[in-house]
């Protein structure tokens, strides 16, 4: 993933920020962030992809604002703030989509702006953004992002598969000819309850692998 | 009167905001551990909501959308504000938020420290923002049907989070596998409902 290692901007302390959270911290499946605007856009791989961009696009630049910010911004206020700093992004981020990838924004339609209630930007700047510098905040944010898109991104794969029998579009279960030995499409993966079956089931295999996740009790 | 009842109706079942959209995961997730909390939150929602969507239905009617300034005179038909949704949208969440805790603070201290830290999480709900957003995107007729459609995604949020509030306490007696405990088979149940839900698809009054 990190693959400048040769800038000195890029410590094993720093580099840590961006994998801990695509897994031991991923933010979904482990601090259980962000899932409100997550689901519902994973029918298909594509427009998974586009909202994890764009999630990963707004939370880097929103850490990296409000870290900049960070000994200006009064205690009393700072929810205000961090939310007019995230808004204006997504605002930015919905227009770019509206004008060049028009297709896309439609079908995600209500979600891109919803990136606004995301848990996990609000939590990462709360958490760390407030406390740190502008670097490490960036880095923090693009390994959050990508530990968000990263489940998204899973999740979209099988339910495009499983659902449609197609991989971004190209219909690789019908090319393999799998179709002509009985298989059939599962429509069942098309609809929403099957998004928080699959979170489900990648839960639970993160954590037979990782014994320390497993909820105590 | 029988289009209101219809959006009502299918807000609260066939659109329910979790089951078939996914918002307000995170308190869903988070504060359905006891029955007693959830009902709680649920009322705060609905409260929430229900101030929220009629206040938004207005300013996105007679501000925001394209010509709806007409109002003021034939010059401001073409203007278009509609880019500035996002940030009216959620500076109005965030103010009814305060309002409805100051409120509640005052009439129901018990209510209130009951609810305690949850009240301001509200505002970050993706259930509220995404009701309002819904409403503009579905544009409702009128005030009645925004209202209407308001007050059943309220009730259908509540409606989630009490029963995975009721089926978690319950499942403290049950035998889990060890790494599906707590979130992971929390959202194989919710998927499970979801599709138990799905049985109202269709309704139409």
């Amino acid at each position: 993933m990190s693959n400048q290692k040769k800038e000195p901007l890029f410590s094993a302390k720093n580099v840590k920020l961006f994998t801990t959270p695509l897994s031991r911290e991923n933010p979904i499946t482990v601090q259980v962030l962000g899932i409100c605007s997550a689901l519902a856009i994973t029918v298909k791989l594509k427009p998974a992809l586009v909202m994890a961009l764009s999630v990963i696009i707004v939370i880097a630049v929103s850490n990296v604002v409000i870290a900049a910010l960070r000994k200006y911004i009064p205690d009393r206020i700072r929810i205000i703030v961090q939310l007019v700093v995230i808004a204006t992004l997504v605002i930015l981020v919905d227009q770019f989509l509206k004008a060049f990838a028009f297709d896309v924004s439609k079908e995600l339609s209500v979600f891109v702006g919803l990136i606004i209630t995301n848990c996990i930007i609000m939590g990462r700047l709360e958490a760390f953004a407030m406390a740190n510098k502008p670097w490490p905040s960036f880095i923090d944010g693009l390994g959050n992002g990508a530990g968000y898109g990263l489940i998204l991104i899973i999740v979209g794969f099988f339910r495009e598969l499983f659902g449609s029998g197609t991989v971004l579009g190209y219909p690789i279960v019908e090319k393999l000819g799998i179709f002509s030995i009985g298989y059939e499409n599962n429509g069942m993966m098309i609809l929403p309850p099957m998004a928080l079956i699959v979170v489900g089931l990648i839960i639970w295999v993160q954590r037979s692998g990782d014994k320390s996740l497993i909820e105590k009790k | 009167m029988e289009n209101i009842l219809n959006i009502f109706v299918r807000s609260i079942f066939v659109d329910n905001m979790v089951f078939a959209f996914f918002l307000g995961m995170c308190s869903y997730l988070a504060v359905s551990k006891t029955v007693k909390t959830s009902v709680g939150l649920g009322i705060a929602v609905i409260l929430v909501i229900l101030i929220t969507i009629p206040v938004n239905y207005l300013i996105e009617n007679y501000i925001l959308k394209k010509g709806a300034l007409v109002w003021l005179g034939e010059g401001f038909a073409d203007v278009d504000l509609s880019f500035l949704t996002f940030m009216v949208f959620i500076a109005v969440i965030a103010a009814m938020v305060q309002l409805v805790e100051m409120v509640i603070e005052k009439f129901s201290p018990s209510l209130y420290n009951s609810l305690g830290i949850f009240l301001p999480l509200i505002a970050v709900n993706c259930a509220i923002l995404g009701a309002s957003l819904f409403m503009q995107e579905r544009e409702y007729h009128s005030l009645a049907e925004a209202i209407a459609f308001g007050l059943g995604s309220g009730i259908g949020w509540m409606l989630a989070i009490v029963g995975i509030a009721a089926i978690r306490e319950k499942l403290r007696y049950s035998n889990v596998p060890d790494p599906l405990k707590g979130l992971g088979i929390t959202f194989i149940l919710t998927g499970l409902m979801a599709i138990a839900f799905m049985g109202f698809m269709g309704i139409n009054l």
